[in-house]
C-alpha cells in the first residue's frame, strides 16, 4: 500500500505499533543473548521474556503467567492444542468443531479424520452465523477428547458464546480449546474464572509482528508438546525463544489492554458509520453474520450480482485495502466456506467484502471509503449481465451453468 | 494479490465495449452466477459480408474475467464470423500478455461465449453441440467436449491444468477420475505426452507454472538464430560447474523454437532433485534470453526430429 492508503484489512494482519517496534529493537542488537545462557547477556533477555509473559497473562485475565506458552503464531497454537489433547487422551476418538473455523483447525481435523481415524463433528451455523447449540449439545459425549471452537469469526466477526460452550464441554468431560486469534484484544477476557482450557492467539492480529503467538494452557491440564527438544517454555515448546517477537507480543498485549475501550467505542462507531452509509447508498447489499453480536471492528457486506475480486481491485486502485470471501481472490474456485455455511446465496456470496478496522483507523479514512464505494459497486454492476440499467436484477439464463 | 499483466489491468480498469448492444443479432451467454463468473457476448454481424461490425459484453466475474471479455470484443470486431471462429482461449490469453494459471478459465469462458454467439447467429443449437459431451464436473457444469477443447488448444497434460483452464474438478473433486479419463483419451488421440504417471522428470509442473509468460517488452526477439543459440549454449556452460559440483552434468541437445531439450547426466539421472535442476536451467535460460522458453528433457524429443 501507499503511504496514504486506507488499510481496512486488519483481520488479515495489522501494522506493528511503533511502540511495539521500539521495545523489540534492542533485542536484535544489545540484548541478543540466549535466555538459556548462564551469563548476563542471557539473563537480561530472560527477564524481558518473563515481563512479556505477564503482559499476555494480564490481557487474557489468566491466573498464572506460567499458563502462557509462546509459539510461532495462531496456526501452531491451534495444532499444538488439538494434537496435545489427542495424545493425552488416546482412548477418546472424537473431535467437536464448527464448520466456520479457520483452516488452521479445519484442515487439521480433516487430516485427523482421514488419516488417523478420528470422528469429527462439525457443528453448523444458521444464516446469521450463530452456532447450532442443539447440534453442539448432541455431539458432546464421553468419546469427545477435544472441542475446538473459535471465539470470533475472522470473516464476519460473529462471536460465539464461548463460556457457555466451554461449560457444556467440561460437563461432558471434554477439553475445551478456542481459537481466539480475532477476539483477543477486542473482547475483555477473564480466563482465570473461565471454563476455557486452552486458547490460541496470534501477535500480528494485534499490532505485534508476524511469527509470534501464544497458547494459553490452564494449569493442571495434561499437555503433550508438539515440538520436542530443549527445555524452553517449560518443555512445552522446544526451540530457542523468538525473543524479539515475544517482547513485541508483550508490548502489544499491554497496548491492546489499554485500547480495549477505544476498540469498543470509537472504532465500533466508525465501523457502524461505514456500514450504515454503505447500506444506505448501495441497493441490493446486506450485512453478513450477526450484526447484534460481533467484533467491534469487523463489517462484512455482501454486494449482489458482482464479484469480490473485481471490487477489491477497484478499491485498491482508490487506495483502499479490504478483503473478500470471493472464490477468485484465493485461487480456489468456491466462495468462502463461511459464506456457504451461512447459506448466503451465490448471487451475493461472490460479492462478500470485508472491511476490518483497527485503532489506527480515522474518521477521515472512513469518510473517503464511504465516498468511493457506491461508485465502484455501480461501475461493476453496469458491466454485469445480471444487473439491468434500471437498477434491478434482470433475467439472464446462460446456456450452461 | 494476483500478478496481472499491465494489459489485463488496462482492460479491467477501462474495459472496451462494455454494456448492452441493442441491435445485436448474435448473442452468446455462458457461465452462471453460481460458478462465480458469467459472460454475455453480443455481436452485430453484417448478414451479407459476415463481418462482425460491433461487439459488446456484460460480465459478472473477477478482474481477469472482465479483461478477457474486453479483449475478446477488441479481437473480433472487424473479423468475419469464420475468422472469429479461429480465435481460441489461448489467443485471448496471449492478447492479454498472459494470465495466471488459475485464471486461464476466464479466457476459456471468452472463447466459449464466442462459439455460442456464432452458433446463435447461424441459427444453430449451440446447446446441443455443447451437450454432446458427458457432463463431467457437476459443480461447474463442465462437459467432456469443453475439457477436450481446452486440452487440445492449450496442450494440457495434467488434471491440475485442466482445473486451472476450465474450473472442472475445482470444487468437490469427485470428478477427478472422469477428467483424467477425458485427458488420457485426448492425449492418446493427439499422440502428445503420456499422462502424468509416465511423465519424464522435470516436465510436469513446468507448463503449469507459466502456461503463457508475459512477453518481454524490451527485447522483442531481435536475436538471429545463431545469436540465440550461442546465448543458450553460453548460459548452459555457465551452469555446468554448479551442477558438476553435485556430481552431475547437463548437456544441450536441441533447440526447437521455445522448446529447449537438454540431457541431465551423471548423478542427475534418476535424482529426485532433477525436476528442480530442470527448473533452474529454465530460469537461467529465460533470464539469458529475455523470453519465455520451456526446458524439456531430451527423452521428450519428437521421434525423427
Amino acid at each position: 500500500m501507499t503511504a496514504q492508503g486506507i488499510y481496512l484489512d486488519n483481520n488479515a494482519t495489522t501494522r506493528v505499533d511503533p511502540e511495539v517496534l521500539a521495545e523489540m529493537l534492542p533485542l536484535f542488537t544489545e540484548q541478543f543473548g540466549n535466555p538459556s545462557s548462564m551469563h548476563g547477556f542471557g539473563a537480561a533477555v530472560g527477564g524481558k521474556i518473563e515481563w512479556a509473559r505477564k503482559q499476555v497473562q494480564a490481557l487474557l485475565g489468566a491466573a498464572h503467567d506460567s499458563e502462557i506458552v509462546f509459539t510461532s503464531g495462531g496456526t501452531e497454537s491451534d495444532n499444538t492444542a488439538i494434537l496435545s489433547v489427542l495424545e493425552a487422551y488416546p482412548k477418546k476418538k472424537s473431535i467437536v468443531t464448527s464448520v466456520v473455523e479457520h483452516p488452521a483447525v479445519l484442515a487439521l481435523c480433516d487430516y485427523l479424520e482421514k488419516k488417523r481415524g478420528y470422528t469429527v463433528h462439525r457443528i453448523g451455523v444458521d444464516n446469521r452465523g450463530n452456532l447450532d447449540l442443539d447440534a453442539y449439545k448432541a455431539a458432546l459425549g464421553p468419546d469427545v477428547a477435544i472441542v475446538s471452537i473459535m471465539w470470533a469469526n475472522n470473516e464476519t466477526g460473529t462471536i460465539f458464546p464461548i463460556e457457555e460452550l466451554a461449560q457444556l464441554a467440561k460437563a461432558a468431560g471434554a477439553v475445551f480449546h478456542t481459537d481466539a486469534v480475532q477476539a483477543v484484544g477486542k473482547i475483555p477476557m477473564t480466563l482465570a474464572t473461565s471454563a476455557v482450557d486452552m486458547l490460541s492467539l496470534s501477535g500480528h492480529k494485534l499490532h505485534a509482528p508476524k511469527g509470534i503467538g501464544a497458547l494459553y494452557v490452564k494449569r493442571g491440564l495434561r499437555f503433550r508438546p508438539m515440538l520436542r527438544g530443549g527445555h524452553q517454555e517449560r518443555s512445552r515448546r522446544a526451540g530457542t525463544e523468538n525473543a524479539p517477537g515475544i517482547v513485541g507480543l508483550g508490548a502489544a498485549a499491554q497496548l491492546a489492554l489499554m485500547h480495549m475501550t477505544d476498540e469498543n467505542t470509537r472504532v465500533k462507531a466508525l465501523r457502524d458509520k461505514l456500514e450504515q452509509a454503505i447500506l444506505a447508498a448501495v441497493p441490493n447489499c446486506f450485512v453478513t453474520g450477526n450484526p447484534a453480536n460481533r467484533l467491534p471492528n469487523t463489517c462484512n457486506v455482501a454486494f449482489e450480482y458482482i464479484e469480490g475480486e473485481a471490487i477489491l481491485l477497484l478499491l485498491n486502485e482508490a487506495g483502499i485495502a479490504a478483503s473478500s470471501g470471493s472464490a477468485c481472490t484465493s485461487g480456489s474456485l468456491e466462495p468462502s466456506h463461511v459464506m456457504r455455511a451461512m447459506g448466503v446465496p451465490y448471487t451475493a456470496a461472490h460479492g462478500a467484502t470485508r472491511f476490518s478496522l483497527s485503532r489506527e483507523t480515522t474518521e477521515e479514512e472512513i469518510d473517503r471509503v464511504i465516498a468511493v464505494v457506491p461508485g465502484i459497486i455501480a461501475k461493476l454492476r453496469s458491466l454485469s449481465p445480471y444487473w439491468s440499467q434500471a437498477g434491478a436484477p434482470k433475467e439472464f439464463a446462460p446456456v450452461y451453468s | 494479490m494476483w500478478n496481472y499483466t499491465d494489459k489485463v489491468k488496462e482492460h479491467f480498469f477501462n474495459p472496451k465495449n462494455a454494456g448492452a448492444l441493442d441491435e445485436a443479432n448474435a448473442v452468446g451467454e455462458v457461465g452462471s452466477i453460481t460458478c462465480g463468473d458469467a459472460l454475455k457476448l453480443m455481436m452485430k454481424v453484417n448478414p451479407d459480408s459476415q463481418v462482425i461490425e460491433d461487439a459488446k459484453f456484460q460480465t459478472f466475474g473477477c478482474g481477469s474475467a472482465i479483461a478477457s471479455s474486453s479483449a475478446l470484443t477488441e479481437m473480433i470486431i472487424g473479423k468475419t464470423v469464420d475468422e472469429a471462429l479461429a480465435v481460441t482461449n489461448r489467443d485471448i490469453a496471449e492478447y492479454l500478455g498472459g494470465l495466471p494459471p488459475e485464471k486461464m478459465h476466464c479466457s476459456v469462458m471468452g472463447a466459449e461465449a464466442l462459439r455460442a454467439a456464432i452458433a446463435n447467429f447461424k441459427g444453430e443449437e449451440w446447446v446441443d453441440d455443447h451437450e454432446e459431451g458427458e457432463l463431467v464436473c457437476k459443480c461447474f457444469g463442465i462437459d467432456a467436449a469443453m475439457i477436450e477443447r481446452a486440452v487440445t488448444v492449450n496442450s494440457l497434460t495434467t488434471l491440475e491444468e485442466v482445473t486451472h483452464y476450465t474450473k472442472a474438478g475445482g470444487s468437490c473433486q469427485t470428478c477427478h477420475e472422469k477428467i483424467e479419463e477425458v485427458l488420457e483419451a485426448v492425449l492418446a488421440k493427439t499422440g502428445a505426452l503420456a499422462p502424468p504417471k509416465a511423465h519424464a522428470p522435470g516436465t510436469v509442473g513446468l507448463d503449469a507454472i507459466k502456461p503463457l509468460a508475459p512477453k518481454a517488452e524490451a527485447t522483442p526477439a531481435k536475436l538471429t538464430n545463431v545469436q540465440r543459440m550461442q546465448k543458450i549454449m553460453f548460459a548452459i556452460e555457465e551452469l555446468r560447474p554448479q551442477i558438476q559440483r553435485d556430481g552431475g552434468d547437463v548437456e544441450l541437445v536441441d533447440i526447437d523454437g521455445k522448446d529447449i531439450y537438454v540431457r541431465l547426466t551423471g548423478a542427475c539421472s534418476g535424482c529426485s532433485q532433477s525436476a528442480g535442476t530442470m527448473m533452474g536451467v529454465q530460469a537461467k535460460l529465460v533470464e539469458a534470453l529475455g523470453e519465455f522458453v520451456r526446458v524439456k528433457p531430451a527423452s521428450l524429443l519428437p521421434v525423427g526430429a
